[in-house]
């Protein structure tokens, strides 16, 4: 079998193409910003019960999305990396932890900022904040693990089982306002049902979560090149890189 | 003899299984221990903890908020529209705290029912509109009632 | 426009505090990542040239 993707799954093809596609992301990301901050902040009406407090939605929802989903996205690299014995596919995993735990922490503060003006706390152990503070402990466990261990193979596999174990804690979070009583009001967009919003705060909000998306895909493939570096500054293909000078 | 490569499959699904029975211990635990607040129908059946704090969520009864003399205590009735609980509360009101909107109170009930709060929380729908477009949506359910109402 | 003047928009109807906190964080948060990995790619890369020379 000759397929075509197979010849990028080695870091010497994947790091000159990830080079290239990097402006491209952040040029999408900086244009989605730019539409989406128009929308929500001009042209998005104010809200009936929370005046213009909930503006906060549109990071808040947007960064709490991507911390879910990087989860998802660096869990499946790293069962990938488990299965396959791929370096590349665990290079991918752990060059998204820390963008994960960045949007994670911020939809954590973002949430904290937004919930003191409108409950009236900035703090509470409802089941929705709980899991969400537990999937920032899980990208630093993540992170710690791979750092502590020296030998890269052995960090990957340690790092890809915790990363599997704590992917129970996705549906918990999602489905959390849901499951149990919580402070935290429902999801406004569900499957199946119209978005509980008026068009153009939805559109706002979307538009930012495109723009963190892009964004999250382009800042991984800037740090997967440069574990890309570290881990192999010895092999051939960094030597020549380096000896031309070239990025 | 297996191969190396299938040996390791055979582990991970060894892994996930283990996983996913972590998971559902992990579930029952939350679902017993993971109680944000009780409804008024759940204190009407003692379904609460006694002798410790707990609690109560539901609407604001419309009507019910009275404030005190001192400007600080105020008296209102948190119902689930099956049942209600008075609640007398000391302090700084959150800025969404509204007669039939959604709030929570942390507290205790004492011998004469009545529930004194320690704090009170705010809990918002998930529904984001305008102003107008919830005042058009307010009208609209009202001319529905009224139409029904006669019958 | 929702807003009849510029500090009418800045006020955020109160909120401003929370509101701007919310997103200044989160620009300087992003910035921040995008300058430290351009960092760690040209520190990753001098190391690289050093050991290639020797």
């Amino acid at each position: 079998m000759h397929m075509n993707w197979f010849k990028y799954s080695s870091p010497q093809t994947f790091y000159p193409l990830a080079g290239k596609m990097i402006p491209w992301f952040f040029w999408a990301a900086s244009l989605l910003c730019a539409v989406g901050l128009y929308v929500s902040f001009a042209i998005a009406p104010t809200d009936f019960q929370q005046g213009e407090a909930y503006r906060i939605i549109f990071v808040h929802v947007p960064a709490a999305w991507m911390s879910m989903f990087i989860y998802l996205v660096m869990a499946g690299w790293a069962a990938m990396g488990l299965a396959l014995n791929a370096r590349l596919s665990a290079m991918m995993a752990q060059a998204l932890a820390p963008t994960g735990a960045m949007f994670t922490l911020l939809a954590l503060v973002t949430g904290s900022l937004w919930g003191k003006p409108m409950w009236g706390t900035w703090w509470v152990w409802d089941a929705r904040l709980t899991s969400e503070l537990i999937l920032l402990f899980l990208y630093l466990g993540f992170m710690a693990l791979q750092s502590s261990i020296d030998d890269p193979r052995r960090a990957d596999r340690a790092g890809a089982l915790l990363a599997l174990v704590g992917v129970v804690n996705v549906p918990i979070i999602y489905f959390s306002v849901k499951w149990w009583n919580t402070l935290h009001q429902g999801s406004s967009i569900n499957m199946g049902v119209a978005p509980k919003m008026a068009a153009t705060m939805l559109l706002g909000m979307l538009l930012m979560a495109l723009a963190f998306w892009m964004y999250s895909v382009a800042v991984a493939l800037m740090r997967v090149r440069c574990i890309m570096l570290e881990r192999e500054r010895s092999s051939d293909w960094v030597q020549s890189l380096s000896a031309k000078g070239s990025k | 003899m297996l191969k190396a490569r299938h040996k390791r499959f055979i582990l991970i699904g060894i892994g996930l299984a283990l996983i996913g029975l972590a998971a559902m211990l992990i579930l029952n635990a939350f679902q017993s221990n993971m109680v944000f607040f009780y409804t008024p129908s759940q204190v009407a059946k003692g379904e609460v903890p006694h002798n410790t704090g707990f609690r109560i969520g539901g609407l604001v009864e419309m009507g019910s908020i009275k404030r005190g003399d001192d400007g600080l205590t105020v008296h209102f009735v948190i119902t689930d529209t099956a049942h209600t609980v008075p609640v007398e509360y000391k302090g700084v009101l959150p800025d969404l705290f509204k007669e039939g909107k959604g709030v929570v109170a942390q507290g205790s009930v004492g011998a004469d029912g009545l529930f004194v709060a320690s704090e009170v929380l705010a809990k918002h729908d998930e529904n984001y509109m305008p102003p107008e477009a919830a005042a058009a949506l307010k009208s609209a359910q009202e001319q529905s009632k009224t139409l029904v109402m006669p019958k | 426009m929702q807003w009849a003047s510029w500090s009418a928009f800045f006020n955020m109807g109160g909120y401003a505090f929370y509101v701007w906190f919310s997103f200044g964080l989160t620009a300087l948060c992003v910035l921040w990542e995008v300058y430290a990995l351009r960092q760690r790619s040209r520190d990753a890369l001098r190391l690289a040239q050093l050991l290639a020379q020797d």
